[in-house]
């Protein structure tokens, strides 16, 4: 008697969401099964791997992601670059420089940034903010005016700042929003919701439901995003059913285990490897659970889990 | 699938006699239902019964525990598909993968590397539990039966990865006390196989070139009546290893199906052989869907320590907390001279806390009240982390008298206390701290 396995196709599906323009446009979403259960239904359209570079340049990156982009002189230079690791679908810029308790830059130099590099790839891309509401609320705006056509990702809107980010994205300049909350299922729906009543496309959303690095209070990260599939899924909640993208670096960066030089931590070996495996361990167990893409930093690391996608894809 | 209340009321005499200590039969059927007490407790139910509920009580997936003493562990045993529905029982173990045709200073080596990955982490100790002792038969049944004889004693749980039935009783003849797991039933092999594991009183382990095989053998060792047993994800791919590991459990717990319901094996040395990168991706993968053992080539550092802290993630109870232990821990080299924070009990809270404190480099002590493991504003509201409790913390641990500096940080949510705490803690100075973690760094550094 052979094994009969019954479907897990459900008749709902994620929302199906294009990001970027022209060859290089990816699509998100679409599917009316769990994370790489394939066996149910065909996955369409494969999670996706952005990688990332911040405003600061070199400056900022790990050291040992230094290498790979020997010669760059500016940000652009870096997204070039970027662009041509293998298994990279998407860019993202991280604004980190804008941060009031950081560096402060004036909004002006960072949207210039955005444009050098919009102007120098044809990736579809995703602007990060700094992380202080104010100050995101602003350069998300600017960046969503400077990014006019692109048809690429605010990340993110949240309560606080929702109206602003989500008026100029979503209504002025018909970008893709993000829509971040913090490891919780109703906070998330609700989010969505209040964007939905702004006027704000829901196929033209994104979410980002809360990220950690592995270790790090992370099955909050599992159980939320597995609560919202089955929502969006087998209940058909039409204000859960927006893909969901994950950044991954800007957590696994931060970490001890990621970051402690081998001079401190001797037996703990190499510091680069460390950084990968805390990346990729950290990425495949976002898309297991129900991430539609994740956002990485070493290029190894992207490598390996594009080639993990289209193994499972 | 487990039976409703109603189902087994209707099996119940009906007496009411409240012998069994519940007010009524119904009541009772209640209790037995979510498993507060035993249908043994009723004097009255008959046989047939009894047998009819057992069968349909039973867990759908079965647990297997191997290993013995210290290091036995068990193996599935899941009610659930998804750990905020309940809590899963058995987490995923690591297996490291050794060979006969290895070179002897090869397996030395891997056995010291074995011993370096063995730390503690929030109260559980992290290593790698297993060693898959694969038999490589151009090498020789006696060196598989002498690395066996080797690898034993070193306080792992064996897995013998051996097909042929005459070197499967070599190996265990040396180790089955051990109660290893014999992993190489196929279908042109298992009735042999049956016997050998049986007699030796192990668990085994099965194979199919595919989900039907697979199936169908296990099936047939259920009829000789065997059900310690594990099943082997396909290893022809990646997408088929996960498809088996998937769908046997989905089937075991969402459907009923008993004949599913054993602990999985994945081979991920096998998967991506030469990838490391890869092997730590799907070290991962299979930690968060439904492998029960996964094999690994080798477990660095680098692939354990988000690895373990991940299991750990997953596999915490959602109904309790992750805890740390109350005390002092000192950080960036603090020493008695450098400045203290408090904070609670709660995991989340102390690795983000001592994270950002790292971050700074600012040498200093954290302090770790015992607050129920829970947040900071929770543990305040229930009166777990209060001018009180802490005050009687110092007093217990005589920070005073381990620490010379006498300025205290406090969560900058809790800055209420700090009026209480100063008349409780004469001496101290208390300092309100920031509100959110990610605000130590530059607090710290402009105290400075």
């Amino acid at each position: 008697m052979p094994f009969t396995a019954k479907s897990g196709k459900f008749s709902a599906s994620i929302n199906t969401l294009t990001v970027g323009t022209g060859d290089k446009a990816i699509t998100l979403g679409g599917e009316n099964v769990l994370p790489f259960y394939t066996f149910d239904a065909p996955i369409e359209n494969a999670p996706k791997v952005g990688i990332e570079i911040t405003d600061g340049g070199m400056a900022e990156e790990p050291e040992c992601v230094q290498k790979y982009y020997e010669g760059c002189e500016t940000v652009a230079d870096m997204a070039k670059k970027a662009a041509t690791f293998e298994g990279v679908d998407f860019l993202s810029l991280r604004l980190e420089g804008g941060d009031p308790n950081g560096e402060n830059k004036p909004t002006e130099e960072l949207i210039q940034i955005v444009k050098d590099v919009a102007a120098v790839v044809d990736l579809p891309l995703v602007i990060c903010g700094c992380k202080n509401v104010e100050k995101d609320a602003e350069l998300l705006s600017k960046a969503a005016e400077a990014l006019d056509g692109k048809n690429a990702v605010m990340l993110a809107a949240k309560e606080e700042n929702y109206k602003t980010v989500g008026a100029a994205a979503g209504l002025a300049y018909k970008q893709v929003v993000g829509a971040e909350s913090a490891d919780d299922i109703n906070l998330a729906k609700q989010l969505n919701v209040l964007m939905t009543q702004l006027g704000v496309d829901a196929k033209a959303i994104v979410m980002n439901v809360g990220t950690a690095a592995a270790g790090y209070g992370f099955e909050y990260v599992v159980s939320t995003m597995d609560r919202i599939k089955a929502a969006a899924l087998s209940q058909g909640d039409a204000t859960l059913q927006m893909p969901i993208i994950t950044p991954v670096a800007s957590e696994t960066w931060g970490v001890k285990e990621a970051v402690a030089s081998e001079e401190d931590m001797p037996e703990w070996g190499p510091a680069e490897e460390r950084g990968i495996d805390m990346e990729v361990e950290t990425a495949v167990a976002d898309l297991a659970s129900g991430a539609n893409a994740v956002i990485l930093k070493h290029p190894e690391s992207v490598a390996t889990v594009s080639k993990l996608i289209k193994a499972l894809v | 699938m487990a039976l409703k209340g109603l189902d087994i009321f209707k099996l119940s005499p009906k007496k009411n006699c409240k012998e069994c200590g519940s007010p009524t039969c119904m009541a009772f059927s209640m209790k037995v239902a979510q498993g507060a007490v035993s249908i043994d407790a009723c004097p009255y139910f008959s046989e047939d019964a009894k047998a009819a509920m057992s069968e349909a009580t039973a867990p759908p997936m079965k647990t297997i525990k191997v290993g013995v003493g210290e290091e036995e562990l068990s193996l599935g045993g899941e009610t659930v598909l998804f750990r905020h529905e309940k809590t899963f029982v058995s987490k995923t173990r690591y297996a490291t993968d050794l060979t006969n045709s290895m070179s002897e200073e090869a397996i030395d080596k891997a056995l010291e590397e074995l011993k370096v990955v063995d730390y503690d982490r929030i109260g559980e100790r992290m290593y790698s539990e297993m060693i898959y002792v694969d038999y490589d038969a151009a090498a020789g049944a006696d060196s598989y039966v002498e690395l066996v004889k080797k690898v034993s004693g070193h306080g792992r749980v064996l897995i013998l990865g051996v097909e042929d039935p005459a070197v499967a009783k070599a190996a265990l003849d040396v180790c089955k006390d051990a109660k290893p797991i014999l992993n190489g039933a196929t279908p042109a092999n298992y009735e042999e196989m049956n016997k050998i594991a049986t007699e030796a009183g192990v668990a085994l382990g099965v194979f199919g070139e595919n989900d039907d095989e697979l199936y169908d053998t296990l099936a047939a060792l259920e009829k000789l009546g065997n059900k310690n047993l594990l099943f082997n994800a396909c290893s022809s791919s990646i997408k088929a290893a996960f498809a088996t590991t998937v769908q046997f459990r989905r089937a075991a717990i969402k459907d009923g199906n008993r004949t599913c319901g054993y602990p999985s094996i994945v081979n991920a040395a096998k998967l991506a052989r030469g990838d490391a990168h890869l092997q730590a991706a799907l070290l991962s993968l299979f930690t968060v869907k439904y492998g029960s053992i996964v094999v690994t080539d080798e477990m660095s550092y680098a692939r354990a320590l988000p690895l373990y802290g991940l299991r750990q993630n997953v596999f915490t109870d959602p109904q309790k907390p992750m805890k740390v232990a109350p005390g002092i821990y000192p950080i960036n080299g603090g020493d008695e001279n450098s400045i203290c924070l408090t904070t609670v009990d709660f995991a989340l809270t102390y690795f983000v806390v001592s994270g950002e404190l790292e971050r700074s480099g600012v040498p200093c002590n954290l302090i770790i009240n015992d607050a129920g493991g829970l947040s900071v504003l929770t543990s305040w509201a229930a009166g777990k982390f209060s001018s009180t409790s802490i005050a009687k913390f110092f007093e217990e641990q005589d920070i005073a008298g381990k620490i010379k500096c006498r300025k205290l940080c406090i969560p900058g949510k809790v800055a209420a206390l700090k009026g209480e705490l100063e008349a409780k803690m004469p001496g101290w100075e208390i300092i309100v701290a920031p509100r959110e973690a990610v605000q130590l760094v530059k607090f710290l550094k402009d105290m400075q």
